[in-house]
């Protein structure tokens, strides 16, 4: 563990929670431009987060302290996933401890935290929200881990900042199963971020909710948090897809003078990524509960064909 | 003979072959449509490649033909039919999509590896590609079978012949000039036929249900 290595970590989780807020503003900034809507300032997911962290938080009589409890938790798994995820360099003390596997487990611990949170208080949304997210959840998940798993079979290690230095710095190739692998990715973080087809993240008060429904009981601090940790996590997802099928920019080990250059090139993706999200979101409908399992399954699918067409065609 | 260019026909034998997937999870006849369209400038992307690589300068005129059929004349061709027949936003009911795909990935799977121990004698620029076209081939086989409507029966035709297409272009670099103008003149004669056999299922029954032709009797 060298300094230049700690240095980058921890710089690594800072521009994570600085500019998680900046990205879903930018992202819904982008989607009311598209909507011919007058766009809320870029600044607005910052200003929401510190009205709330001022204002008091309100519990239910019969929150128990796993309510209390579980906004810390969320928030700490998302930080976490984006101090493993290689954002800025490769050389990140903290990345041996968790591989591709273990990012996925953190994303199921936080799921299942806020999931009890919201069954906790009894409400009959929360339950709802909760059930629907179980849904989603357990259906997107292996098709997240057979993405992750093709980008390993290619570079022989589960391990993300190997995956990244794989595929970063060697020649430049074209793999044809990270692009069916890209497509079953972009599905499962639709899914996994409430994103429109899915969810959408405009609404408050919907029958269909989901990520709203789960964090209606919040308020105060514990809904910053959890704010803070909805857009954490898109800045995860947006970072795991940039590492896997656009690496290019990541500085490597033993050079401070990359992660300099490293900054700009990460905001530039992220802003290009934000904007062809924000453009999906508008061309797709919202789609009925019960087809969001078929959705998910052909990612799924997708994902299984990417490998098959690693292992059996080795291309 | 470039490594790139291997791996970028590779890239488009990927693509057709999610082309074909996609096909077979959607519902509405307009995407189908579109997606057949996307699959041809999929084509017509990897036949230039291969022309390229390989410096047949036949292909590119097979890619110009393909352009200008599968891209422009047949999907305007299918857009004016079904705007006629009044199908455009048509659901289509079929066997249960999931299972489809289930089977979709199980030939997936039998066609990779058929195809491998061919690929291993062949010394062409993609060897790989074989098992993908293979795959789009039964993929859209499956379409025709699985779908009740005509017009998503004749779409699944089209995107057979698509991957079969694909398979002679990256196998074998193209067929023979005759033949491939010969097959190039069957599918758009035939689009035509089934245009017109179409229009004359719905006269006869009220609907492009094709279970309706099983019937003999007159009620």
């Amino acid at each position: 563990m060298t300094l230049t290595g700690i240095a980058s970590q921890i710089l690594e989780v800072v521009a994570a929670l600085a500019l998680a807020p900046l990205l879903s503003g930018w992202v819904s900034q982008c989607r009311a431009w598209l909507q011919n809507k007058s766009a809320p300032s870029l600044l607005q997911p910052y200003r929401t987060l510190h009205k709330l962290f001022n204002k008091d938080s309100v519990l239910a009589d019969r929150a128990s302290s796993l309510f209390r409890a579980a906004p810390y938790i969320v928030f700490g798994c998302m930080a976490l996933a984006c101090g493993i995820v290689p954002t800025l360099s490769t050389e990140l003390p903290l990345s041996p401890a968790a591989d591709a596997i273990a990012l996925v487990g953190l994303f199921a611990l936080a799921r299942v935290f806020i999931s009890l949170a919201a069954m906790d208080v009894g409400t009959a949304f929360g339950t709802l929200g909760a059930r629907r997210e179980m849904l989603i959840g357990f259906l997107a998940e292996p098709a997240l881990l057979m993405v992750l798993f093709t980008a390993s079979l290619i570079s022989q290690s589960t391990s993300l900042t190997t995956i990244v230095e794989t595929l970063a710095h060697r020649e430049l190739a074209i793999y044809p199963s990270l692009a069916l692998a890209g497509v079953a990715f972009t599905i499962v973080s639709l899914a996994e971020n409430a994103r429109v087809p899915v969810d959408n993240p405009a609404t408050h008060l919907e029958l269909t909710m989901i990520h709203e429904a789960l964090i209606l009981e919040y308020s105060g601090r514990h809904l910053a948090l959890l704010e803070w940790a909805a857009a954490l996590k898109l800045f995860a997802y947006s970072a795991i897809g940039l590492a896997l099928f656009f690496p290019w920019g990541v500085a490597e080990a033993e050079s401070p003078l990359a992660l300099l250059l490293a900054a700009p090139v990460l905001v530039l993706k992220l802003g290009i990524g934000g904007a062809f999200l924000a453009a999906l979101e508008t061309v797709s409908a919202k789609m009925r509960i019960f087809r969001v399992p078929e959705f998910l399954a052909t990612a799924f699918l997708l994902a299984v064909m990417a490998m098959l067409t690693r292992i059996l065609l080795g291309a | 003979m470039s490594s790139l260019s291997g791996q970028l026909i590779n890239f488009f034998a990927v693509v057709l072959l999610l082309l074909a997937f996609a096909m077979i999870s959607q519902r509405r006849v307009l995407s189908l449509i579109h997606f057949f369209t996307m699959q041809g400038i999929a084509l017509v992307a990897a036949t230039v490649v291969v022309a390229y690589a390989t410096g047949q300068s036949h292909l590119y005129v097979s890619a110009g033909i393909t352009l200008v059929l599968k891209v422009f004349l047949i999907p305007w061709l299918l857009h004016r039919v079904i705007d006629r027949l009044g199908v455009r936003w048509d659901v289509e009911t079929l066997i249960n999509i999931p299972t489809t795909m289930l089977i979709g990935i199980v030939l997936v799977i039998f066609s990779f590896n058929l195809a491998a121990p061919i690929s291993e004698l062949s010394s062409s620029i993609a060897r790989g590609t074989l098992g993908i076209a293979l795959a789009c081939v039964l993929l859209s086989f499956m379409m025709m079978i699985t779908r009740s409507k005509a017009v998503p029966q004749v779409i699944g035709f089209l995107s057979m012949e698509n991957g079969l297409f694909f398979a002679a272009t990256a196998a074998t670099y193209g067929m023979p000039m005759v033949v491939e103008l010969g097959i190039a003149l069957d599918v758009l004669v035939g689009i035509l036929i089934l245009g017109v056999f179409m229009f004359h299922i719905r006269e006869q029954f009220d609907s492009l249900d094709i279970r309706h032709l099983e019937k003999l009797k007159e009620e």
